[in-house]
């Protein structure tokens, strides 16, 4: 299989890398972009981006294992992160955990079989003031109840 | 005299559009430090307004700034918006409230110090903020206020927005050079400071999003006015965040020093109904914990020292008396033991053995011992590691073991 950017990546990796006076600087955002573009990083994934950047694909991968938004596995659709920090906690966050597994059928870590949602716990998420909060790919969610929840999810497609 | 300096105009319809800020007075304060005065003098404003960082260590931010040697290397800034201490959601709002407010610190900070490139470091999870920040950028650009001959004061300046990819330890301010660099965020050892070898070995100032954000204020209004506005030694006003049990969670801007009482009970409405208070968080999780009867404190630098905690990033958070301190403790230890980022034995094995007792605790198999187990080997940790996210553990964990051992010791 012979994996390529999209032109409007290629373009946009090209913005990252003027940006910085040392390429491997543009490793982290243009990480963010591969996983933008093809949902995941693994080792294919590692080597197109080394080779863009001109550099050993270990350096990539150093980096996929260390950072936990990177990811190396393919994510559902939606990927539904709730917080379960002190603030959540407070407030609700392992109920709030409960009611989604039982709701998706689906531990913390899983995905569901028809590949619509991802449900994974995380630490703080700087909305400790709406808690229990969570994320939803890059949306944020907060002061959340079982309707509220809901609603979300089905307004999902 | 107006109460707020930040959150001032934060209610204002598109206040993060740079027409709207220019319409409040925005960028006068560039004009001002960029034709009308010399680095030299803002400097010395910086260092008399006692400004003192709002990212966690409280260290006064014109001295920071003045440990730059003289080289002809570039320097750099690196604006510290990980945001990543639990209970800590300030830098989030004046991001996404007042971009341009931000920029402007950055602009007169850069200014002062010689800098020619400033880099944003915010967490991955504010993509949205992000782009606003991106936004404002080209905004400023537009305007003249970034890139070539600034405000025709003959200043360059680029800025940059960089997003991290989830990594608590990368707020750490060697571990945010490591990973804008593009490695892991593995904390380097120090000295030296990153003021004389940083980002690519060269001096590099690094602070807080709060702290550069209060630099346009101080220019404008002076350093005597910054003090009166918090303490002498403790300059301006702080955003507190408070979380947890309160009626009003949310942001509240108010004087250093005010009280810790006044600020959960008066600010942020007191306790959700039918709730009593059992202890607060006064600093972001790292800080020691407090009791119920501890709360008439002030809310500043020195005197949470005296009381043996910490102000850190001001994240207020209120813990009622029907949470269990176990559970408190559990979360605590899961998230310091998850975030060691592995380099030093006491922080790596000690975190994790910690977080093992306790949920060995919580799963009815705890044993006589094991309470002075975790002080023992939170004592461990304590001192004895490269970077201070050890101590940043140790810290509250030795304090909520000690404060309520009695009710640890009931799960016993
Ligand atoms: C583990 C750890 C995490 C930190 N996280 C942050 C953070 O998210 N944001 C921040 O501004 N400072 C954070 N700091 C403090 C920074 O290391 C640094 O002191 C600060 O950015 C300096 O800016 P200031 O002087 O303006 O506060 C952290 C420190 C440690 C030890
Ligand atoms: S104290 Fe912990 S986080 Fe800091 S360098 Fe050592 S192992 Fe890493
Ligand atoms: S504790 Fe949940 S967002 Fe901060």
């Amino acid at each position: 299989m012979s994996l390529e950017f999209s032109e409007k990546a290629k373009k946009k990796i090209e913005e990252i890398v003027a940006r910085y006076p040392q390429k491997e600087a543009a490793i982290l955002p243009v990480l963010h972009v591969t996983q933008q573009e093809f949902g995941f990083i693994s080792a294919v994934q590692e080597k197109i981006v080394a080779k863009v950047l001109g550099i050993k694909p270990i350096r990539v991968r150093e980096l996929v294992t260390f950072y936990t938004m990177l990811t190396r596995e393919s994510l559902g659709k939606y990927h539904i992160q709730v917080c379960t920090n002190l603030s959540c906690h407070l407030l609700g966050a392992d109920n709030f955990v409960d009611y989604l597994v039982d709701k998706l059928g689906i531990q913390p870590g899983e995905t569901t079989p028809d590949k619509k949602f991802t449900l994974s716990t995380v630490e703080c998420l700087g909305a400790c003031e709406r808690a229990p909060c969570m994320m939803i790919n890059f949306n944020y969610y907060g002061d959340l109840d079982p309707k509220k929840v809901d609603e979300i999810l089905d307004n999902l497609k | 005299m107006k109460e707020k300096v930040l959150t001032e105009h934060f209610g204002l319809e598109n206040l993060y559009k740079i027409d709207v800020y220019q319409k409040q007075g925005g960028y006068r304060a560039t004009e001002k430090a960029l034709k009308k005065m010399s680095p030299e003098e803002i400097l010395e404003e910086v260092k008399k307004a006692n400004l003192r960082g709002r990212g966690g260590a409280g260290f006064p931010a014109g001295v920071k700034w003045s440990f730059v040697p003289p080289t002809d290397k570039p320097r750099y800034l690196c604006v510290n918006a990980d945001e990543g201490e639990p209970g800590t959601f300030k830098d989030r709002y004046i991001m996404s409230h007042n971009p341009h407010m931000l920029l402007e610190g950055i602009i007169i900070t850069s200014f002062c110090v010689g800098i020619n490139a400033a880099f944003i470091y915010i967490r991955g999870e504010y993509e949205a903020i992000a782009l606003r920040l991106e936004q404002a950028i080209s905004e400023a650009y537009e305007k003249g206020f970034l890139g070539k001959n600034i405000v025709e004061s003959g200043f360059d300046l680029d800025v940059y927005v960089h997003r991290g990819a989830g990594a608590y330890i990368c707020g750490e301010e060697t571990a945010l050079l490591e990973s804008l660099e593009g490695k892991r965020g593995n904390p380097r050892l120090k000295p030296p400071f990153p003021a004389s070898v940083g980002l690519w070995q060269c001096p590099t100032v690094i602070n807080n999003v709060e702290t550069i954000s209060n630099i346009p204020h101080i220019i404008l209004n002076g350093a005597e006015w910054f003090i009166k506005k918090g303490l002498p030694k403790d300059g301006g006003t702080r955003i507190f965040g408070v979380s947890g049990m309160v009626k009003n969670p949310g942001i509240y801007e108010l004087p250093l020093g005010t009280s810790l009482k006044d600020i959960i009970f008066k600010h942020a409405g007191g306790m959700k109904e039918g709730k009593k208070l059992k202890a607060v968080i006064p600093g972001g999780m790292s800080a020691p914990i407090l009791t119920a009867d501890e709360i008439g404190i002030k809310m500043d630098f020195d005197s949470l020292v005296e009381a043996n905690s910490m102000l850190g990033s001001a994240a207020i958070i209120v813990i009622d008396d029907k949470t269990s301190i176990l559970d408190v403790l559990k979360v605590v230890t899961k998230f310091y033991s998850h975030e060691s980022c592995g380099q030093c034995t006491p922080c790596r094995i000690g975190n994790s053995w910690i977080n093992k007792i306790v949920k060995r605790i919580a799963e009815g198999k705890g044993k006589k011992e094991d309470i002075d187990s975790i002080l023992r080997l939170a004592s461990n940790i304590e001192g004895n590691t490269l970077c201070p996210l050890g101590d940043a553990a140790a810290m509250p964990i030795l304090s909520i073991t000690k404060k309520f051992r009695k009710e640890l010791e009931s799960h016993l």
